[in-house]
């Protein structure tokens, strides 16, 4: 649905993006992910034909957005990040403007209004003046016209940002609802609403992308073995030397330990599970096995491990 | 084509749900009042004079209602017009600028030139319920009075295609800022300098002093308002007209060459 190929955009010596390439297939919800001045509002404003790339090449639904941007932009519905809205205007007859402008029928108009505005949970609030709303409403009349035409592409710049939690949670739901429906882009710096929404997550750093893949098959990937914590009651230096008997086990390291009980986080080999031959080697000895449990990275951490890599 | 007018009738809701549209109309309304009323006071004191001074019922022009009534209401209208059109265009892409509405709009399936037109015929139509309101003044005189019909019409307009250019004018210092003041200002100065240079063609030399005339914004009014259509003058406001909102589309275009 989505095709960027080494897409380049420079403002002046300032270089935004660096051939950045990825794909999104049709149904599918990117998320698009980076810390601030990674280039997510460039990228999208190229895809969205506000502006175009120094180099490179973008196609959205088969249309190239230089080449013809007109039928690109007839397919899309865009949120940018600040949500800029005719604040003097009702909500309903904002978004009648909007999808006039967008080519939707005189007859079908009202009907399709009125969807987006039960869709967005709107219906209260027609009738408002948008600048009287507040931000969370404000938001989704943003998402209101970006759906208002139907597009089949759906390119939203930070749509959470600035929300209270219960708005938030709201928003992603009806992200989430649209999934399928339509193919999503979705940009952010907030980690788990990547985890939460996104069946695939692009992340960039100063115009590079440095990883493309599932949420899960990046928390997975990401450290090449799995690591376990363990709690022993017993002496240290004792545990230490059995533990690292145990095959599988690549590394012991300490993490603290008072009164005779140890805390280790072990560095085991990929794809085995060790668990059990640990228990059974520590009660074995005669030590009291406290806990022991697998530590799971998070998005955060994969996420500051790559873009503080280099 | 449907685009251009969603685009006016929007700017349109724009200028009468904000106070604009209602306070500039009404501040143009008083002036030019102000202005008709001093113009008309002047000429019954003139006829009252007239009537027991001979010498003065002898200048014939200066009983002629059209001549010193109809003649300099235009001018002076197209005086305050020039101070208050730039307030009505200012707006129309700084704001848009500003708020970021901008990156929406042409992010819809529409043209450029869709969106200019659009804008243009919003505040037009401002403009000619604007000027449409001052009609009044002529329509007292017709009561009480016989001035020229013809005068009038022509000088409406002139009034109208100097409107337009403004509205042009203003359209183009607008897309340049994003801020409402220095589109105003840039918009004032250049009428400003558009009317001056009338008045310093008799210091120039012959050939300049010729071009400086026919650039000048008053010298095709005036004809307009003695009764006089020439093409000269209609084909000068509508160049005016289209070299303007010409640079103002390359102006929206060149956010696509810009770094």
């Amino acid at each position: 649905m989505i095709q960027v190929e080494k897409l380049t955009k420079s403002y002046g010596s300032y270089q935004a993006l660096n051939e950045i390439t990825f794909s999104v297939e049709k149904g599918e919800i990117l998320g698009f992910l980076g810390p601030n001045g990674a280039g997510k509002t460039t990228t999208m404003r190229i895809l969205t034909c506000f502006f175009p790339a120094t180099s490179g090449k973008a196609r959205i639904a088969g249309y190239d957005v230089f080449e013809e941007p007109h039928e690109v932009k007839k397919r899309i519905g865009y949120l940018p990040e600040n949500v800029p809205l005719y604040r003097d205007m009702k909500v309903v007859d904002y978004l009648s403007f909007v999808a006039g402008i967008k080519g939707v029928r005189r007859q079908d108009l009202k009907m399709r209004v009125g969807n987006v505005l039960d869709e967005c949970g709107l219906s209260d609030m027609s009738n408002k003046m948008i600048n009287e709303l507040s931000k969370g409403y404000r938001q989704r009349v943003g998402l209101a016209q970006a759906l208002v035409n139907e597009p089949e592409v759906l390119i939203l710049d930070e749509p959470t940002v600035g929300l209270d939690p219960k708005q938030i949670i709201e928003i992603r739901k009806l992200i989430k609802n649209l999934a399928g429906k339509r193919t999503i882009i979705l940009s952010t710096h907030i980690l788990p609403e990547v985890s939460m929404t996104c069946n695939r997550v692009v992340i960039i750093n100063k115009g590079k992308v440095v990883a493309v893949d599932t949420p899960q098959n990046l928390t997975a990937n990401i450290h090449g073995a799995s690591r376990l914590i363990v709690k022993v009651d017993g002496p240290t230096q004792d545990v230490i030397t059995g533990l690292q008997k145990i095959q599988g086990i690549n590394k012991v390291n300490k993490k603290e330990s008072s009164n005779g009980i140890s805390e280790f986080i072990l560095d085991t080999e990929k794809g085995i599970d060790i668990r059990r031959d640990i228990a059974a080697g520590i009660v074995r000895s005669g030590w009291g096995l406290l806990e022991l449990r697998p530590v799971e990275m998070s998005l955060e951490d994969i996420f500051i491990k790559l873009v503080t890599k280099e | 084509m449907r685009n251009f007018y969603l685009i006016a009738k929007k700017e349109l809701y724009s200028y009468f749900s904000s106070p604009v549209a209602y306070v500039v109309i009404t501040i143009f309304l008083v002036i030019t009042g102000y202005y008709f009323y001093n113009l008309l006071a002047s000429f019954s004191t003139l006829s009252f004079q007239a009537s027991t001074n001979p010498a003065i019922a002898q200048q014939q022009n200066l009983l002629n209602i059209t001549e010193t009534v109809v003649r300099p209401l235009f001018g002076n209208i197209s005086m305050i017009m020039l101070l208050m059109m730039p307030l009505l265009t200012m707006r129309l892409f700084s704001e848009e600028k500003k708020s970021g509405t901008i990156e929406l709009l042409l992010t819809y399936p529409v043209t450029d030139m869709e969106v200019i037109v659009g804008k243009f015929i919003a505040c037009f139509v401002v403009f000619l319920l604007m000027l449409l309101l001052t009609a009044t003044f002529p329509a007292l005189l017709i009561l009480f009075g016989e001035p020229e019909i013809g005068p009038t019409i022509t000088g409406y307009i002139g009034l109208i295609l100097t409107g337009a250019a403004f509205i042009s004018l203003g359209i183009f210092t607008s897309s340049l800022t994003e801020n409402q003041i220095i589109a105003a200002t840039l918009s004032f100065g250049v009428l400003i300098l558009f009317f001056m240079m009338g008045t310093s063609v008799s210091l120039m030399g012959p050939t300049i002093g010729n071009i400086m005339m026919h650039i000048s914004l008053i010298g095709h009014l005036e004809g307009f308002a003695k009764g006089i259509v020439d093409t000269t003058d209609i084909i000068y406001y509508f160049l005016f007209i289209v070299l303007f909102n010409f640079l103002t589309l390359r102006v929206l275009e060149s956010k696509k060459w810009r770094g």
